[in-house]
């Protein structure tokens, strides 16, 4: 293959890899953004995702109904778990930026290791939902990729959309602004906290069942993630939404065309580089407003 | 209408409020006066339940606000207007006045009204709360709690930094609430702008609610003010800003 299509293809890897990463990364911004929580465990929520997904396709059997059934029921489950997390921990925590740091990285070992007690250590596959190529001039490519491309950019639109235009949204956005002052205007602050952090659970869950049938769902798979979030949503500025998403793109495209053409390492390497010059320049990230 | 009784509240072990009292009737306008740091800003605060009452009883009506959660004592009909005003500065006004509507499930029609006090802020709706100036920024704060169409208002400090006819503005409004019966508290530091629109002068020191005496008896006999208020405070000075 000559370096144009090749191009192309490391392109195109890259675009869907950030939409994922996007899914991901927007959850884990908008927990920060709203509740000032870090959660060091949001990567398990993209495994838990990916797990469960494989556990329904498993008891479906039919990979197409299967995965339709993951899609839905996986992200509900795990924002289930993630406000049983809120009701049980954080709120007892109070929120305190600290204590929750420090109670999200247990939560990271509590529930892989959950998952490695009840799933097991393997990685298994799901069959993808759809089977087709898209065969361009100089190569095949996975239509199902495409698939997983369109619907996180639906999802990435439909929160947006909720964000910026619904009432909820408004309720989230004034709790992010100032909590106190919300309460006085009648917005239940922990409802909207707790609502808040099973959607960013629910957005990375969604972002784990799209991937498994790409990857394989294992125990250990949700550090990647956290990883390139954290380094998305400390360039795109802690709490960004706009920041997060743009970010991901940066991120994520440029680690396909660098993986492809050189290493995964080295995208790896200036990709943490970028972080370091992010928190040098301009510590609130490059979208981030000035910390209030 | 609003009753605070025997209420204490701490911030850790420091206690800021010791057993306060006082009674508002609608369309009264009680203005609370005392030092920086005596309390009254901690009041407005508990009353909103913001800060919890350790004991003592807060009533508006028939309901008990200290049994309920923070967020319940707004839609039993109190508007706050807090120190700084502390608008969501990143949303729009209108996105503001409706966070105010919504704490009560108030409309149009409403918000028409509260509109018409405030028209400065029909041309605005759209703008960032962050980039009004001082004045609209407090109508718009001002606004935001009269969109709950409360039966009592508390305004902290609502004058403070603003030009002459901006105070007016926010005073006439005072006014205006008090003939349509609500019930407001003011914190002020102005106390000539506070005489002009008060009912009450109740005095606070170090978190007790002292004496509380009708505005003519304070022009009269500015002693009281000095000691309550401050050294800084003589009669010639009344209405000069203090910071």
């Amino acid at each position: 293959m000559s370096l144009g299509p090749h191009l192309l293809l490391a392109l195109m890897e890259g675009t869907v890899a950030a939409f994922v990463l996007a899914l991901t990364a927007l959850g884990l911004t908008l927990v920060f953004g709203v509740m000032r929580i870090v959660n060091v465990a949001h990567g398990e929520f993209f495994m838990l995702g990916a797990v469960f997904a494989w556990a329904f396709a498993h008891l479906v059997g039919n990979p197409a109904l299967g995965f339709l059934v993951a899609v839905i029921a996986s992200p509900i489950v795990v924002g289930g778990a993630a406000l049983v997390i809120d009701r049980a921990i954080l709120r007892r925590f109070n929120y305190q930026p600290e204590a929750t740091i420090v109670a999200t990285i247990g939560l990271l070992y509590i529930i892989q290791q959950l998952v490695l007690i009840f799933y097991g250590p393997d990685a298994r596959s799901v069959e993808a939902p759809i089977n087709f190529r898209v065969q361009l001039p100089w190569f095949g490519y996975s239509g199902y990729k495409l698939v997983v491309a369109g619907i996180a950019a639906l999802l990435l639109l439909a929160t947006w959309y909720g964000i910026a235009k619904t009432k909820l949204g408004l309720v989230m956005r004034a709790t992010q602004f100032d909590s106190e002052t919300a309460q006085a205007f009648g917005i239940p602050v922990d409802r909207v906290y707790a609502a808040v952090f099973a959607l960013g659970a629910m957005l990375a869950a969604i972002a784990g069942v799209l991937i498994v049938p790409i990857k394989q769902a294992y125990y250990l798979m949700g550090l990647d993630p956290l990883l390139l979030s954290f380094i998305v949503v400390i360039i795109g500025g802690l709490g960004s939404l706009r920041g997060a998403i743009i970010a991901a793109f940066v991120i994520g495209i440029s680690d396909g065309v660098i993986s492809v053409f050189f290493s995964p390492n080295l995208s790896k390497i200036l990709a943490t580089l970028l972080v370091a010059l992010v928190l040098i320049f301009r510590p609130e990230g490059l979208f981030g407003g000035k910390a209030r | 209408m609003l009753r605070v009784e025997g209420l204490n509240c701490f911030y850790g072990n420091v206690q800021v409020l010791r057993d306060f009292a006082l009674e508002l009737k609608g369309g009264e306008v009680l203005c609370l006066l005392g030092r920086n740091g005596a309390g009254k800003t901690t009041l407005l605060k508990a009353i909103m339940g913001l800060v919890r009452a350790r004991s003592g009883r807060l009533t508006l009506d028939d309901a008990e606000l200290s049994a309920l959660p923070a967020h319940a004592v707004p839609r039993q009909g109190i508007g706050y207007c807090p120190q700084g005003r502390r608008l969501f500065s990143e949303l729009t006004v209108e996105e503001n006045l409706q966070i105010g509507l919504m704490a009560r499930d108030r409309g149009a029609a409403t918000l028409e009204r509260v509109l018409i006090l405030f028209p400065v802020l029909r041309e605005r709706m759209r703008q960032r709360a962050g980039t009004l100036s001082g004045g609209e920024q407090q109508m718009l704060a001002t606004a935001r709690a009269l969109c709950l169409e409360p039966k009592a208002l508390l305004l902290d400090e609502p004058t403070e930094g603003l030009m002459p006819s901006a105070i007016t503005t926010i005073l006439n409004t005072v006014r205006r609430l008090k003939a349509e019966g609500v019930a407001t508290i003011l914190v002020e530091q102005r106390v000539e702008a506070a005489l002009t629109v008060a009912d009450r002068i109740l005095f606070i020191e170090n978190g007790r609610s002292c004496e509380s005496v009708a505005p003519d008896v304070l022009r009269d006999d500015p002693r009281l003010l000095h000691h309550y208020v401050g050294v800084g405070v003589k009669r010639e000075r009344l209405g000069v800003q203090r910071s």
